[in-house]
């Protein structure tokens, strides 16, 4: 049965005449509110860090030693110390999470249990708390492998049997080496198969692929996670709570077995030890401020690499 | 027998449970290019992976049968298949280029095998591009990133990199579909000059290609070898109806 015009045009256009998609505009509303919301805080707490921290932030901020306990001067050694911190535990995260990413895409059966077995782990350790690998740090590098090294070497007398800036490092070199292992694997899979075959096609070992087709492939994926792991272990501070953090160092470290200050650190010191807690407000603030930038563009440059590599996987 | 480059006898392949090539054999003649014909799911490129042995790669994957090559058997436990890689050679459907430079790319095989020598890698990738018919194209920019060329171009690449490990056997899986016309028939006239040096087996879905371009068809059909023989015979004169009724377009 034909319609006529003027009913077809009342069933097409039915709903825009009858008004308002009420619960259609609530729904895209309540999203709206939501995401302004999220922006919203963001922009109060890095507006509320920026203000009170200016007078302090500068250039001598940076570069000098705080001075008058704590109360005046700069946060010099706390930034030494955090790169160092961050230094030895890319050293010895980054080929260690690397290895262990290749070995899951490259080498792993399927069903191998080793690899699942692995692979459960990576995945427990991302969500264990920091704290945790604090008290790991401390009762195994600490107190088992710094004192066996200390009975071994140092006829008991006591030198890696303490905090230090060596086992803070390796501590946090756990925390990160999920980060760098799922990276590492995100760039190993992006690289097609037919390229693994073309050259064990040409008479290549499964390691003389690996070696020249593969890893070249996946020094994107290895920078996008040593950059994260380094973003991380700058602003955790959890884990080197007891494994190496110091409240005042007068001088930098010297050797691994020094304690070290830290930013992170600093900043929990600052706000609830230090002698007077309203004065250091501003260096306090002026600290997150640094840190903050740091964790910051560390993020979005590995986030600008990992959309490179997404690309090239298109 | 000194004609016969390959002689496959009772070959079969299982995935997992699926028997997916059922007792082929047959028999590949030196220096000349024989095609493998079969509508889609036939078995042909699954066969063509077995002689360098790619299937080795797939896991569940179950060989029974032998495959000689010049009389000795590549499954044979003791063969090192990477060996047999180096001389049984292959080009893929999809062109398949190293994101690297197009002198890396030919270089990759002959370095693999523990040549370092400049002078003696700038030979090789000279004649393996001549013999490719894209020297000429390339020759100016060797430099320059292989993922820059295009599709024909890859291809024929693809091929140089094969020649540049010098193999005696080159397999070739619809090398190519993936072309334009023109570009398919500088494929084709390729295969017709390389077979003076090589034993070439190719895999093609399109019949007038394999009529075109090959001294001997296998035909496929359901993992079973139907027929082989002289080309011109098998499209004039097949002997089974099944092949007839392929060729003829009955069925795809």
């Amino acid at each position: 049965m034909e319609t006529t015009i003027n009913e077809t045009e009342n069933q097409f256009f039915s709903n825009k005449k009858k008004g308002v998609d009420i619960k259609g505009k609530l729904v895209v509303g309540i999203t709206q509110v939501a995401v302004l919301l999220i922006i919203a805080i963001l922009f109060i707490i890095l507006g509320i860090i920026i203000y009170e921290g200016r007078e302090k932030f500068s250039w001598e901020f940076i570069t000098s030693f705080p001075t008058d306990g704590m109360t005046k001067g700069g946060i010099f050694p706390a930034l030494i110390g955090t790169f160092i911190l961050v230094v030895v535990m890319s050293i010895a995260a980054v080929p260690f999470g690397t290895i262990t990413a290749i070995y899951l895409t490259e080498y792993a059966k399927e069903n191998s249990k080793i690899a699942a077995a692995v692979r459960f782990s990576v995945r427990t350790l991302a969500v264990v708390p920091s704290i945790i690998f604090g008290l790991f740090g401390l009762g195994f590098f600490i107190q088992f492998m710094g004192t066996g090294m200390d009975k071994a070497f140092n006829g008991g007398e006591l030198h890696w049997g303490q905090p230090n800036i060596l086992w803070a490092s390796l501590t946090m070199s756990l925390l990160t080496l999920p980060v760098i292992i799922v990276s590492v694997e995100e760039a190993l899979k992006t690289i097609p198969r037919e390229l693994r075959e073309a050259s064990l096609a040409l008479g290549a070992t499964k390691w003389q692929t690996i070696k020249n087709v593969v890893f070249p492939g996946s020094i994107s994926g290895i920078m996008t996670g040593t950059i994260l792991a380094v973003s991380r272990g700058a602003g955790e501070v959890a884990p080197i709570l007891f494994t190496g953090a110091a409240y005042y160092l007068a001088t930098l470290p010297k050797s691994l077995s020094d304690q070290f200050m830290n930013l992170g650190y600093h900043i929990y010191i600052m706000s609830t030890q230090s002698s007077d807690v309203e004065k250091t407000m501003p260096i306090q603030f002026a600290t997150t401020l640094v840190l903050l930038i740091l964790t910051l563009s560390l993020n979005l440059v590995a986030v600008i690499i990992r959309s490179r590599i997404r690309r090239r996987a298109k | 027998m000194k004609n016969i480059k390959i002689e496959v006898k009772d070959l079969s392949l299982y995935y997992g449970e699926k028997k997916a090539l059922k007792e082929i054999s047959l028999e590949i003649p030196r220096n000349k290019v024989t095609a493998l014909i079969g509508p889609s799911g036939c078995g042909k490129s699954t066969f063509l992976r077995c002689i360098n042995r790619m299937n080795d790669l797939i896991p569940d994957v179950k060989i029974t049968g032998q495959m000689l090559v010049e009389g000795i058997d590549i499954y044979d436990k003791n063969v090192d298949v990477v060996n047999i890689r180096k001389k049984i050679g292959m080009v893929f459907q999809k062109s398949n280029p190293f994101p690297k430079s197009i002198y890396e790319n030919i270089a990759y095989g002959p370095k693999i095998n523990g040549i370092k020598a400049k002078n003696e890698l700038d030979e090789i990738v000279e004649t393996s591009l001549r013999q490719a018919a894209i020297w000429d194209e390339v020759k100016d920019r060797l430099g320059d990133s292989a993922m820059g060329l295009s599709g024909g171009q890859q291809q024929r690449l693809c091929i140089a990199r094969t020649l540049a490990v010098s193999p005696d056997i080159i397999l070739m899986d619809e090398p190519a579909s993936a072309l334009d016309p023109i570009s398919t028939s500088k494929i084709e006239e390729l295969v017709h000059e390389l077979k003076e040096q090589y034993t070439i087996i190719i895999v093609t879905h399109n019949m007038q290609q394999a009529a075109r371009t090959s001294d001997y068809t296998a035909f496929f059909y359901l993992g079973e070898l139907i027929e082989i023989g002289k080309t011109n015979a098998i499209f004039t004169k097949p002997e089974q109806k099944q092949t007839e009724d392929y060729i003829t377009g009955r069925f795809g």
